[in-house]
């Protein structure tokens, strides 16, 4: 039988779920021989798109996609890839939810060239020019570039067949997922590739794990106001920690590291709406409505890996 | 046609959908924009609910439970009233008008109740004019 054909692709990341790939260093060597890596752009290998587009359609096994969709480039590859790989997958929080850089759709896109252009501290620019889409050099070699546009998770371009959270997935989830993939293990398409549980439940810090009862969150703290016990819930001691609606497949490391979950492992099973879903169950674990007021900026808590994927998607002109 | 706001009540079992009965039945007369939907309580109401109303471009989103102390189920609406603040809260922040969505508790004797509050939503959208987020924003 000739090996699997896997294909990469990075659109709107951060090359962090790339590196995670690499990681398996050893694993990855039994990844490496057991398939054929037959595109990993732009990070890994070089392989051109027009290769790439050549291609059969359907002749790539399985094609991994981490990052939004966030320029037209993105969505182009994206279709291309949906029509070469027999199964599709949301690699990352970016490509499943948007992930943390999906925060992007809280600006508009002159705001953001604005600010990355012309009104940093650093930057000279007296003239305003911003990037073009197109532009002619030496009068006769027209250059291109792709098109912005609002943030959006893999799934509202292409059909995508699994889904895997964090940012970047946990070594032990990628592991776990290659392993279902190369078995042919894999959940109903559609699917998030996950061990199921949420955060709390592989929490050390879960009293109910130890047969206390949970009790509601009295007060409303910052990471940066004192320091959590040792060993108990974080939420109860007030710090806003998002295990309850969380996929816990990187092993709740944030909370094993007094830190609380900001959720990146993405929406347990059942969840369509994460940032909603967030709002609603942690708003549920405080001992009342006053408590609610102190909670600081709710949108960078509760949609921060996930707004592109929430309603209502992007910040509305008011 | 001039446009004419669409408002969807969620409305506890025990009061507030009672309180819309008994201002149904004592003739007191609020605007026909109201679409009220019947929930148990109004600690079943998700903020997914209220979303999904939005999205398919209702222009206001009325939530209606009973008195603290009289939930049928004792703390529904103590529930209710926290996520109803933090999803207030996020959806201000993200640019939606915080008068499109609404939470209010009237019992199943105050139809009249019912009814002003009915009036009021019904012109507080008016003023704001229609959801935003019609034809895909
Ligand atoms: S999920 Fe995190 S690590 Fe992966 S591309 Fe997005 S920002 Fe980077
Ligand atoms: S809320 Fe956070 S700290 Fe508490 S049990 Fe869940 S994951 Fe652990
Ligand atoms: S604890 Fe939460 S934020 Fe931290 S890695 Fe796990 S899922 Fe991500
Ligand atoms: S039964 Fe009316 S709010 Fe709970």
């Amino acid at each position: 039988m000739s090996k699997p054909k896997l294909a990469y692709y990075l659109a709107g990341g951060c090359g962090g779920c790339d590196i995670a790939v690499v990681d398996l260093s050893e694993a990855l060597i039994d990844v490496a021989l057991a398939v054929d890596i037959v595109f990993w752009a732009p990070t890994v290998a070089d392989v051109k798109y027009k290769d790439l587009e050549a291609m059969p359609d359907g002749s790539i096994d399985v094609g991994l996609i981490s990052g939004n969709v966030r320029n037209s480039e993105h969505e182009h590859i994206a279709k291309v890839l949906r029509n070469k790989c027999k199964v599709l997958i949301a690699f990352g929080i970016c490509a499943a939810c948007g992930g943390i850089k999906g925060l992007v759709n809280l600006h508009t896109t002159e705001e953001l060239l604005d600010k990355a252009y012309v009104n940093t501290f650093s930057t000279d620019n007296p003239n305003k020019e911003l990037p073009q889409t197109t532009c002619v050099v030496d009068g006769k070699y027209e250059l291109t570039l792709p098109t912005l546009m609002y943030a959006k998770p893999l799934d509202e371009v292409v059909k995508v067949d699994y889904y895997i959270g964090g940012c970047p997935p946990h070594y032990e989830h990628v592991k776990a997922a290659f392993t279902a993939l190369l078995s042919g293990q894999l959940p109903p398409p559609g699917s998030w590739i996950t061990m199921g549980k949420a955060v709390c439940e592989v929490c050390g810090r879960n009293p109910v794990l130890k047969g206390k009862p949970k009790r509601f969150a009295t007060e409303v703290k910052r990471t940066i106001d004192g320091a959590p016990s040792e060993d108990g819930c974080l939420l109860e001691e007030g710090y806003l920690c998002l295990g309850p609606v969380t996929q816990g497949d990187c092993g709740s490391k944030c909370p094993a590291a007094n830190i609380p979950c900001r959720g990146c492992g993405g929406p347990i099973p059942g969840v369509k709406d994460y940032s909603l879903r967030a709002i609603s169950s942690i708003a549920s674990m405080f001992d009342n409505e006053d408590l609610i007021d102190q909670i600081p900026d709710p949108v960078h808590l509760f949609y921060r890996y996930t707004l592109p994927s929430s309603f209502p998607y992007k910040r509305l002109k008011s | 046609m001039a446009w004419e706001p669409r408002l969807i009540v969620i409305a506890c079992h025990w009061c507030t959908y009672a309180g819309a009965d008994l201002a149904g039945s004592l003739r007191y007369s609020y605007p026909p924009t109201v679409h009220i939907v019947r929930v148990p309580c109004s600690g079943r109401v998700e903020p997914e609910f209220i979303a999904e109303a939005l999205r398919r471009g209702a222009d206001g989103v009325f939530i209606g439970g009973c008195h603290f102390g009289d939930c049928h189920y004792k703390e529904g609406n103590y529930k209710a009233i926290r996520r109803f603040k933090l999803l207030k809260r996020s959806l201000t922040d993200l640019g939606i008008q915080p008068e499109r969505v609404q939470l209010e508790w009237i019992s199943g004797s105050e139809g009249k109740r019912f009814a002003e509050a009915m009036t009021e939503f019904d012109a507080k959208i008016r003023e704001l004019g229609p959801n935003p987020m019609k034809g895909g924003a």
